[in-house]
């Protein structure tokens, strides 16, 4: 027979004292309001949970044990998030929630089986000063070696990460903040800058060398090597593939250590100020919602991954949109087939699907610096639904202006080609620093006579001419010559006009100047344009 | 609304018993038939059971979508229905059809009757020509349903869906409501081509299937080919991973890593080396350009990044 499901977190909870700074773990009701704020933390990250989603997650409660973390972090995660696009903003809101709850996650709870607790305790005034006051338990807890030497600290985290043990190298991550990151009670900055410092300390890129190096001279140690059975011949030089190979495991151990470390600085953020706050200030961005000009690097990647699906969809919603838009004639068989539910008499008619015209589209994008990645994402975007238009073509500048529709034409990927725009484009012409009033002077000479009433033109830009002289002229021109002409601005609309943008100039020939800063924005303009 | 006695018509089915102990029992009951499930993965098959609720699973192709709901079916001894879903899906093939052909050969039969009595007999049940759903409603025994690569129907069709996912129950307007006797486990795969509506994600417990850990590729290796040792398994499950990590047109799927597996196996390689790599990875991958690019990679051509 089957066990009843837990009601409520069962007897494994934390091993010592209550946790710091959620509700205790005591009863269903209590786990139902963190539940309540957790997801009205989530609607704010912009993740849309419906009423239905948030009680399912409520149900979801009753069936997995709350001090199994990474179960309750799938479970509800499976209820209440659809999209695996927003799993990231899901998981920190998560972290931060959920943080001081499951075995071994209690602030108080850690004094005992941490290894290397035996050593001594030299460096216990310097450990106390640095993490004591954040991590309550530890300073009460008194006994086993919070304070270990640097040196100690950098030879377990060599063999945390040369054996890959998991429960080491957590251990060495909870030493490594207590140690390194200074955390101070009440302190008004992100836990970004305590992973910060704690990472430059152990400079983990020197470690990733170090490990490499041990493995390439023969060290095979640890439990389960990188290269797991071998180990039959450990004096031979590595093979190119193997050291590949290690490094990749390596650097797999050591992201992981990162997000222990990211796990630890939440834990005591969160003991510290509580949930809510917290969450309001590490929370992440859905990638559509990205600013694309201010994104970080881990951001750029988010976002180039979102890309690809993105486009994608958007080529298949248009393209049923185009088969199934309008009514076209009668589609007599299917009608009769039909009729037949309704004893033999056609009531509901069915027809065909037309194909109506399809708009020619020119892009023109600066691709300068502050902008660029804005420009490739448009220009990727367009192109994946190329098929929509019916020719599309794309020029892009800096000072100087070169047409890069070639670069598209044979590429199984828009991200190929817009990778050849960065290599392959003529787009300098002075100092290259932009020159929207030249370029688009180059633009109307050169190919101007090629824009007809059918082609619709989209500048893209953030009009940002360095005190250059405007020409906005040209835009009024361009304007004349085809059927619309848009401009697209990845700035926030209050900069427009600020400082050397002249965006207001150009704007006034255009038939619209859209803001887009994010995704989101961006695939609207588009989607509408098809 | 009520229907003739012969369908089975109750009120909202009754849940059954569970059918999984714990997470774990999911997690091991699953590896002993050779599909390798993860923590998470166990997690929702054991919640689609407790809460009654589909499974709506994503991920890249060839992650093991369509194999974990086989899977479960032959874990859980219940009958496979499959809907494999394409464009241009429709309520006749996915719900049910009346047989017309029969019914128009009735109507010829029996021109001398009125047509109120005709009109009763010929939709009846002897009529109806049962689609998956339907069948997997009505079906006596336990059944696990799988609705396969449901992004590639119409948003309209979709909604066909609906009633079925929500209330296990099909509405047929000249015969009544079929309500299923119990409930079946559903899962519904999607290569995420497009954006599922809102109202059928709302039903649906998510799951993302990614690309397996290297752990969890090796157990998959090792499981399904035949004949390979341990070493090789292990190498393979890790060359795949760096191989991934590269930015490629398309990544190495796992039926991929399976299909390189069998091939090392049957040409006796024990151990595999960047010569060996290079001869074998069209196997692997599909474009030409992924094909020199991860060749250049394992031999050491851009090491150190
Ligand atoms: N976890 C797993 N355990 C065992 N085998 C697996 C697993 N995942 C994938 N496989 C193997 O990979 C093959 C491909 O899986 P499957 O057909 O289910 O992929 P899919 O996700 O449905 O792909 P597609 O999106 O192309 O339909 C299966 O036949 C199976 O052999
Ligand atoms: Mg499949």
């Amino acid at each position: 027979m089957v066990p009843p499901a837990p009601d409520g977190p069962g007897a494994g909870g934390p091993p010592a004292g209550p946790p710091v700074g959620t509700a205790g773990d005591g009863g269903g009701s209590a786990m139902i309001a963190v539940l309540g704020r957790f997801v009205g933390e989530l609607r704010a990250a912009g993740i849309p949970v419906s009423m239905t989603e948030h009680l399912d997650a409520a149900e979801v409660l009753r069936h997995i044990p709350l001090e199994d973390r990474p179960a309750l972090k799938s479970a509800l995660g499976a209820a209440l998030v659809k999209s695996s696009a927003h799993w990231r903003a899901y998981e920190t809101a998560f972290e931060v929630y959920f943080a001081l709850r499951g075995d071994g996650y209690a602030i108080e709870g850690e004094a005992d089986g941490e290894p290397g607790s035996g050593e001594d305790a030299e460096g216990r005034a310097a450990g106390a000063g640095d993490g004591g006051r954040m991590g309550r338990g530890r300073g009460s807890a008194g006994g086993g070696g919070q304070g270990m030497t640097a040196e100690e600290l950098a030879a377990m985290l060599m063999n945390a990460l040369t054996s890959g043990d998991e429960a080491m190298m957590a251990a060495v991550a909870r030493q490594a903040v207590a140690r390194y990151a200074g955390m101070e009670p009440g302190r008004p900055v992100g836990g970004t800058y305590y992973l910060y410092r704690t990472l430059r300390n152990l400079d983990l890129d020197a470690v990733l060398e170090q490990l490499v190096d041990g493995r390439r001279s023969g060290d095979r140690g640890g439990q389960d090597g990188a290269e797991g059975g071998g180990g039959d011949t450990p004096q031979a030089a590595l093979t190119p593939l193997e050291e590949r190979l290690a490094r990749d495991e390596f650097r797999a151990r050591i992201d992981l250590l990162r997000r222990q470390i990211e796990d630890e600085i939440r834990r005591r953020l969160v003991a510290d100020r509580g949930s809510e706050a917290l969450a309001k200030s590490v929370r992440k961005p859905l990638p559509e919602d990205i600013d694309v000009m201010h994104a970080t690097r881990d951001e750029l990647v988010a976002l180039r991954r979102a890309l690809q699906p993105l486009s994608r969809k958007l080529a298949v919603r248009l393209a049923r949109k185009r088969r199934h838009g309008r009514r076209g004639p009668l589609d007599f068989r299917s009608t009769v087939r039909h009729s037949l539910s309704t004893g033999g008499v056609p009531v509901e008619p069915r027809f065909r699907y037309p194909r109506p015209a399809k708009p020619e589209i020119v892009v023109i994008a600066d691709i300068s610096g502050s902008v660029a990645s804005f420009a490739r994402f448009t220009l990727h975007l367009v192109h994946a639904i190329s098929a929509q238009f019916s020719k599309v073509r794309s020029f892009v500048f800096i000072d100087g202006i070169d047409e890069v529709t070639r670069f598209f034409e044979h590429a199984e990927d828009p991200a190929e080609a817009v990778h050849r725009i960065n290599t392959e484009a003529d787009v300098v012409w002075v100092d290259g620093h932009s020159d929207y009033g030249h370029a688009l002077t180059v633009f109307l000479e050169r190919w101007g006579d090629e824009l007809t009433p059918r082609t619709s033109v989209l500048l893209l830009g953030d009009a940002r001419n360095n005190y250059h002289a405007s020409q906005a002229w040209v835009v009024g021109e361009l304007a004349r010559r085809s059927r619309h002409v848009y401009w697209l601005n990845p700035e926030p609309r209050a900069y427009w006009n600020s400082g050397d943008s002249i965006v207001g100039e150009y704007g006034a020939h255009c038939e619209d100047v859209v803001e887009c800063r994010t995704l989101r924005q961006l695939e609207r303009f588009v989607g509408e344009l098809a | 609304m009520t229907g003739p006695g012969s369908l089975p018509v109750t009120g909202f089915p009754e849940p059954g018993p569970p059918r999984f102990e714990s997470i774990a029992a999911v997690r091991t009951g699953l590896a002993g038939i050779d599909y390798l499930a993860d923590e998470g993965i166990a997690g929702v098959v054991y919640l689609a059971d407790r809460l009654a609720k589909p499974v709506l699973v994503e991920g890249p192709a060839g992650t093991g979508k369509t194999e974990l709901a086989k899977s479960v079916a032959r874990l859980t001894g219940s009958r496979l229905i499959r809907l494999q879903c394409y464009e241009g899906l429709d309520e006749s093939k996915a719900l049910y059809e009346w047989n017309y052909k029969k019914q128009l050969l009735r109507i010829q039969a029996e021109s001398g009757r009125g047509w109120e009595e005709l009109e009763e007999d010929i939709f009846s049940e002897d009529f109806l020509l049962p689609r998956p759903l339907l069948e997997a409603i009505r079906s006596p025994e336990p059944v696990v349903l799988l609705i396969d690569e449901v992004d590639r129907v119409e948003l309209e069709t979709e909604a066909l869906l609906l009633e079925v996912l929500s209330e296990y129950q099909v509405s047929i307007p000249e015969l009544g409501t079929v309500r299923a006797t119990g409930i079946p486990l559903v899962f519904l795969t999607s290569n995420n081509t497009r954006e599922l509506s809102e109202a059928l994600k709302r039903r649906c417990l998510y799951l993302h299937l990614d690309y397996p850990d290297v752990e969890r590729e090796r157990a998959i290796v090792l499981a399904r080919v035949p004949g390979i040792g341990a070493d090789l398994a292990d190498q393979i499950a890790r060359i795949v991973r760096s191989i991934r990590s590269l930015e490629l047109k398309k990544s190495p799927s796992v039926s991929e890593t399976l299909d390189w597996a069998r091939t090392l196996v049957v040409l006796g390689v024990e151990s595999v080396d960047a010569d060996v790599a290079r001869d074998t990875l069209h196997i692997l991958l599909k474009y030409r350009s992924d094909i020199e690019r991860a060749a250049k990679e394992l031999a050491g051509g851009a090491a150190g990044t």
